[in-house]
């Protein structure tokens, strides 16, 4: 069994006098121990949403979250569930998701104290993620935005999560930082045992470090696989799409090919497929069914 | 016939804008150490560096729009015409007209209380001293142009009607209401989807190719760099390290700090 198991997950977000918008619309996932599965797709589809049902920071309107076995609940109004402490997340933003008034160690030391560990030192979780220990000492705003994203990372990594979260961790970063913090996620996940849940939308970054992929598109999960295999052969028409549109520096001149139209309001998402009304080789069926989905979500596609 | 025979022919073409030793600091710290570039017509011309290298204090120095306190010293030369030495007055004629600017993140840069409409004729009733009913046939005109669907009914709708794709094409086509020589594109597409971006450098390359517009391309992304530039300069710490032609500075780069970039970006072993 999976450590991270998620069943047909649909998350709602209401606003009065407006209808509701359904981020998640019925999404499965699963994350094994040591595994590392990257999540893309592009704004609006409801990646960090789901994300963030994971860590129970919203509540789930349907479906099933089980990690380790056990439900993951909602976040309560002044406690979290103990046991989602295994459950550690990093954001996008290192500005805004340290705090800027404490010393940088004191901030790991808290994850150190949220396992219990009394052995591991903040210096020594810094050095971890290749900063300098004595750095410990200094405060936020005397780091770079790549080192910064490091100290959130050794800050996750001291509660000794089972399951690590990144939610869009180096869209903030230089390109020349991206891949470096990238792997070093993966790495540091790997080694203690423990599951990434990668959320990115670029996805040369996740085609390094993930071992598989999933895809997702308006809600829904389109697309899953080892990382290799979908690169190489991409199947749903929304997959071939992104992958055919990021442009290769590799100083051919290439334009990359756009995708026709808008993603659609998810509060009033298109019958059958979502994908159908901008899918190149969409079919009659397409706008009346909805494909089920495994491990394509695809009328070209059955399940096998 | 490739884009390179096409684009061959241009390459000598005389610049329409050149930066010649620009220098700019701010309160004694140099953000500019003395940049050159030459922007030649249907050319697009990417800077690419890092955050804080002095890529979009480049493009906004070649705009006049500098921060308050900032000092420039060089030569921004339209033409011919030195920007730097212009009064505000001139300049103000200037920008906009001959030399406009498409900003990172279409959200912020458009104003969300006019429809676009008002937006692109503002420009073109002020420097082109048009007539109202002049103004809107060109205007639909444009966002044609730009492919935005149904452009006369998009020229009254507000920009929060469009999505950010749409508002980025429209911001270009506000950029282009009086035809300006020079477009100055900051990050264009970095807030955009990847999906999305396609289609805005595509129509980019395809203005650049179609207007005869001289194209300043910042981006950090030398993947969009290697897409539609032409020339590829390389900017660190308010220097331009190295300038060359996009396939010889992407697959042969001569400088230390280009291969570096190249080399940190996640890419297969081949």
């Amino acid at each position: 069994m999976s450590m991270l198991d998620v069943r047909d997950l649909v998350v709602d977000y209401r606003t009065p006098g407006r209808p509701a918008v359904r981020a998640v619309a019925g999404a499965s996932l699963s994350v094994a121990a040591g595994e590392v599965v990257g999540l893309v797709g592009e704004s609006g589809c409801g990646k960090s949403t789901l994300a963030r049902a994971v860590c129970g920071l919203v509540p789930a309107g349907g479906g099933a979250i089980a990690f380790e076995g056990g439900p993951v609940t909602p976040l309560g109004l002044r406690r979290r569930d103990p046991a989602l402490a295994k459950i550690q997340m990093v954001f996008q933003d290192p500005y805004a998701s340290l705090n800027p008034r404490r010393r940088v160690g004191a901030q790991i030391a808290d994850g150190l104290a949220a396992a219990g560990d009394r052995e591991t030192t903040p210096a020594g979780m810094l050095e971890r993620v290749g900063l300098p220990g004595h750095m410990a000492e200094r405060y936020p705003h005397e780091f770079s935005g790549g080192q910064r994203q490091r100290i959130a990372i050794a800050r996750a990594l001291a509660a000794r999560p089972s399951l690590l979260i990144g939610d869009e961790p180096i869209s903030a970063l230089d390109a020349s930082a991206q891949a470096q913090v990238a792997t070093l996620m993966r790495n540091l996940a790997v080694e203690s045992g423990a599951g990434l849940l990668f959320i990115s939308h670029d996805l040369s970054v996740v085609r390094l470090i993930a071992d598989r992929i999933a895809v997702m598109y308006l809600g829904k999960i389109v697309e899953t696989g080892p990382t290799a295999e979908v690169w190489a052969e991409p199947r749903h028409p929304y997959t071939q799409a992104l992958l055919r549109a990021i442009p290769e520096p590799d100083g051919l001149g290439r334009l990359p090919e756009e995708l026709p139209g808008d993603v659609p309001d998810p509060a009033d998402p298109p019958s059958g497929c979502r994908f159908h009304p901008r899918c190149p080789v969409a079919m009659d069926v397409c706008a009346e069914k909805e494909p089920a989905f495994g491990p394509v979500a695809c009328w070209l596609h059955p399940p096998a | 016939m490739t884009v390179n025979d096409r684009l061959d022919d241009r390459e000598d073409a005389a610049p329409v804008l050149s930066v010649e030793g620009l220098t700019v600091s701010i309160g004694g710290h140099e953000i500019l150490r003395g940049v050159d570039l030459l922007l030649r017509p249907g050319r697009v011309h990417g800077l690419a560096g890092e955050s804080g290298s002095g890529k979009t204090m480049t493009g906004l120095a070649a705009l006049g729009l500098l921060p308050h306190g900032a000092r420039a010293g060089g030569r921004v030369a339209l033409e011919g015409r030195d920007l730097l030495a212009l009064s505000q007055r001139d300049l103000n004629a200037v920008r906009g007209r001959d030399i406009a600017m498409v900003f990172q993140d279409p959200a912020t840069s458009l104003h969300p209380m006019l429809t676009v409409g008002r937006q692109i004729t503002e420009h073109m009733r002020h420097h082109l001293r048009l007539g109202r009913a002049e103004a809107r046939a060109r205007a639909v005109d444009l966002l044609g142009k730009v492919r935005i669907p149904g452009p006369a009914a998009a020229f009254d709708r507000y920009p929060h009607q469009f999505s950010g794709g749409m508002r980025q094409r429209v911001a270009i086509a506000i950029a282009l209401a009086c035809g300006p020589k020079v477009l100055i594109a900051d990050e264009p597409t970095t807030a955009l989807d990847v999906t999305v971006q396609a289609g805005v450098l595509r129509l980019i390359r395809s203005l650049c190719d179609d207007l005869g517009l001289a194209v300043l391309l910042v981006t950090h992304d030398l993947g969009v760099m290697s897409a539609v530039a032409d020339d590829v300069s390389v900017m660190r710490e308010g220097l331009v390290l190295e300038t060359g032609p996009r396939g010889r500075v992407l697959r042969e780069p001569e400088h230390p700090y280009t291969r570096a970039l190249l080399d940190a970006l996640p890419r297969e072993e081949s």
